[in-house]
């Protein structure tokens, strides 16, 4: 293993972390611009985080030292799912342990401790946040599930590595199969990172939350890093998407130039990406609570369609 | 003077009922017709109001040197009642109305815990009341200090008895009264079971000001300033309310430009606060693209409005005996242009909203307020009209210039928040229409007289249709003419209850939406 391989994995690992707030910023300001306003500049996440970081802790008296210790579980274990899912070169050192299977386990890791750091205080605001969260994440994760085995299914593999280097060797191809499971993954995205229908990032009403509301009790460097952490979310879906099913610009020989050429790719598809959440975002509004079930179960819906598809339509051919 | 029709047939039913009318005055100024019964008699002539269902319209106290004097306030048909009664300080109860009028409850409460006008039955805790004051101290008598008492560090208010509902799965949520919004302070208490709220009960007094008592003692110019800030949104309906008040008490006759000139503020208030409502309502259900748009708007118009009469808000432009603003041909052409281009940008901005499939599955069918509901309660302005209640003091009781403008009634049935940012919408329409009407018909004259002294005790009674519906103003001054009781009735005393009821069935994360389609006054019902 060459040292430009690892140096290639840091490179990748410290991208999540310091250009997701960049795509959380961006997305605000298309926003923005889509509803003709102004809005604040694609750094203001930065400033939040660091604004955040700078403030004292304050913890509730009924708090359980469960309550301090999940802000970096959270934030740890989103960010080693990040780095599961490559955004660069796709054989790397790493990548024996890229395993989709990997990536949903080590994502409900973090969601677990949220959930039970949202109840740790006792207010009715956590709890019910964590409610949602865990009716939301236990509808979302099978539809991801049957969208993961479609993809593993035409690789022969979970391994991501193997699945991206499959589907770059593919080149551009509509097959239905994959359609299905992009659409499906699209789905379970946008409930996974509580982006609108399912969930409103910009509320500030307790009472519709999802997300927000586990959050409510924390601040300082808590709450910085637990946004961290959905910022890092949200980015490591928008990368698992462009890897799997727009993978071209991916480099699988690790040189400077074929890094630099996956950098500024990747760096454009997410932007695009980022976009069109933006305008998604502007043209629907929040769905009831209630009506987030059937969502996910037609994301459920359409990737085990994925699968038949694919078992159907595309095998031995 | 001919009698209308309900308060003749009225008065027959409380002689069949051997009910004795001590005095009877009928007002020849406004459509109310005065009458004054033994205190013992209170709640029969209130069960043949209810009879005749007649709507609530509102009850308060007022502190005579000899005792007290309980008002209460009838409409039916667009005809006004009011029915009062004299009590001795040391004498009986006086009989809750709570059980004929529910909306009644905590105006009973609040004069209860203000003055000190004990009622017999109805709901025993307390409402205006948190914990600055001790047991027996009643701010609102004249034997408590006008400037109040010095202040000291107020207990908590952790004890109020909130109603329980029990049961497996059954909890509580507590919200407010601060929130992670910058919105007014109120305490929303919900009983659910998984996310379907079975009961809220909602907790006011948070922004209590004391405007009852500062009013005491105030010569009329001060009055109407104070009134323009029972509730800031309110400024020119509030304002203009109390002004009626004076203006009947001293019958005082106000110049036909300052008339209209007022109803033109009070349309530019409705069509401000209307186009926020929209958006508002929007941004709860996160569609924030008509936010933004309405919010745009609003800021426009409210521009307009700091340039042309002084103030973003219009507040002190309706002064006692007229207006304090005018406007000349330039402000009249620029208030055009401004009406066609807010009728041109909304029309495509309503169709978006009315006509938006994500937006329909929030709206349509959440919060219904059932029309009996809304009845029962006396909801006026979009709360009732969205729930079939058709009354609008414009349209049915019209008080100048009003009377000759011919406005019409938005009326839904559905009783939902769709239906309440509909009749929003539609008030809008008429609102921009009407006021192009007014500026066509713009009389010449003066815009504002001097309002003659008022007499010893003279009493006046200001009703007028606020955006958020029906507020009713009673203003009394004292021998050296200035102001000895002052009671605005905001709509939101029977709104608050409304949004009460029209939660049951809702899930919790749909009450922000609800609680914005109602859009209540804290402010104006805390006084």
């Amino acid at each position: 293993m060459s040292s430009f391989a690892w140096l290639t994995i840091c490179l990748q690992a410290l991208i999540y972390v310091s250009l997701a707030p960049l795509l959380t910023g961006w997305i605000r300001k298309a926003k923005a611009r889509l509803q003709n306003r102004r809005g604040p500049s694609v750094f203001q996440p930065y400033r939040d985080l660091r604004k955040l970081l700078a403030k004292d802790v304050h913890v509730a008296h009924t708090a359980s030292p469960l309550f301090r210790v999940a802000p970096y579980i959270v934030f740890v274990s989103t960010w080693l799912a990040a780095i599961t899912v490559p955004i660069l070169v796709v054989e790397l050192p790493t990548a024996a342990v890229a395993d989709l299977i990997v990536l949903v386990g080590l994502l409900a890791l973090g969601r677990f401790f949220l959930a039970l750091a949202g109840m740790d205080v006792g207010t009715a605001f956590g709890g019910m946040g964590a409610s949602r969260e865990m009716l939301i994440s236990a509808l979302a994760e099978p539809a991801m599930l049957m969208a993961v085995f479609t993809l593993a299914m035409q690789a022969h593999s979970t391994n991501l590595s193997t699945i991206v280097t499959h589907q770059i060797e593919l080149g551009l191809s509509l097959k239905p199969s994959l359609m299905f499971a992009l659409a499906a993954l699209s789905l379970v995205a946008i409930a996974e990172t509580g982006r609108i229908p399912v969930d409103n990032p910009a509320t500030h009403l307790e009472l519709t939350m999802v997300h927000e509301a586990m959050l409510l009790e924390y601040t300082g460097r808590h709450l910085a890093l637990m946004e961290w952490a959905a910022q890092v979310k949200l980015m490591l879906y928008g990368a698992l998407i462009v890897a799997i099913f727009f993978p071209w610009g991916m480099t699988e020989i690790v040189d400077v130039d074929g890094v630099m050429i996956a950098l500024l790719a990747t760096l454009g598809k997410l932007a695009l990406l980022g976009a069109v959440l933006a305008g998604a975002e502007t043209v629907l509004a929040k769905a009831r609570l209630f009506r987030v079930p059937a969502l996910l179960n037609f994301a459920l819906l359409l990737g085990l369609l994925g699968l038949l598809s694919h078992v159907i339509l595309e095998i031995g051919t | 003077m001919t009698k209308p029709a309900w308060t003749r047939e009225f008065l027959d039913a409380l002689a069949r009922d051997g009910v004795s009318v001590v005095e009877e005055r009928p007002d020849s100024a406004v459509p109310v017709h005065r009458v004054r019964i033994h205190s013992a008699d209170w709640k029969p002539a209130a069960t043949a109001c209810a009879t005749m269902e007649a709507r609530f319209a509102g009850i308060w106290a007022d502190q005579h040197d000899e005792g007290y004097v309980v008002h209460s306030l009838y409409e039916r048909d667009g005809r006004y009642l009011e029915l009062s009664t004299f009590l001795d300080p040391g004498a009986a109860l006086l009989a809750s109305l709570s059980c004929l009028f529910p909306a009644a409850d905590r105006l009973e409460r609040h004069m209860r815990d203000l003055l000190g006008v004990q009622v017999d039955g109805g709901d025993g805790r307390r409402w205006a009341r948190h914990k600055a004051w001790q047991a027996e101290e009643f701010p609102l008598r004249s034997d408590f200090p006008h400037a109040g008492r010095p202040p000291r560090r107020v207990p908590s208010d952790v004890d109020y008895p909130f109603e329980n509902v029990r049961g497996a799965g059954v909890y509580e949520i507590p919200v407010g009264p601060v929130h992670a919004g910058i919105i007014e302070p109120a305490h929303f208490r919900f009983q659910a079971v998984g996310e379907d709220v079975l009961r809220l009960e909602v907790r006011l007094g948070y922004v209590h000001k004391g405007i009852e008592k500062l009013a005491v003692g105030r010569d009329p110019r001060a009055l109407a300033r104070l009134a323009a800030r029972v509730s800031g949104d309110s400024a020119v309906s509030h304002a203009w309310a109390a002004c009626q008040a004076m203006e009947r008490a001293t019958g005082c006759l106000v110049p036909p430009r300052a008339l209209v000139l007022r109803a033109v503020l009070s349309e530019r208030e409705r069509v401000a606060n209307h186009i926020g409502d929209v958006g508002a309502i929007c941004n709860d259900v996160g569609f924030s693209f008509a936010h933004v748009q309405c919010a745009r708007l609003r800021e426009r118009w409210q521009r307009r409005n700091a340039g042309v009469f002084g103030h973003r808000l219009l507040m002190d432009s309706i002064i006692p005996g007229g207006v304090g603003v005018d406007i000349d041909a330039d402000a009249e052409r620029s208030l055009r242009s401004d009406h066609e281009e807010f009728r041109r940008e909304t029309t495509t901005l309503f169709d978006v909203i009315e006509d938006h499939p994500s937006l329909d599955d929030r709206l349509i069918s959440t919060g219904i307020l059932q029309p009996g509901d809304a009845r029962a309660l006396g909801c006026t302005g979009f709360t009732g009209k969205a729930s079939g209640q058709g009354f609008d003091v414009r349209v049915h009781a019209p008080y100048a210039p009003y009377d000759t403008l011919a406005m019409k009634t938005a009326v839904c049935v559905e009783g939902d928040v769709a239906a309440r940012v509909r009749v929003r919408m539609m008030e809008i329409e008429q609102s921009l229409e009407a006021l192009d009407r007014m500026l066509d018909q713009m009389p010449s004259g003066p815009t504002s007289t001097t309002m003659p002294a008022a007499g010893a005790n003279a009493e006046g009674l200001g009703i007028i249709d606020g955006w958020r519906g029906e507020i009713v103003c009673f203003v009394r001054f004292d021998s050296q003419g200035r102001v000895a009781r002052y009671f605005p009735r905001d709509p939101s005393w029977f709104s608050w209850p409304a949004l009460e009821r029209l939660i049951h069935g809702n899930i919790v994360p749909d009450f922000p939406v609800c609680n914005k389609s109602i859009n209540a006054s804290y402010s104006g019902h805390d006084l």
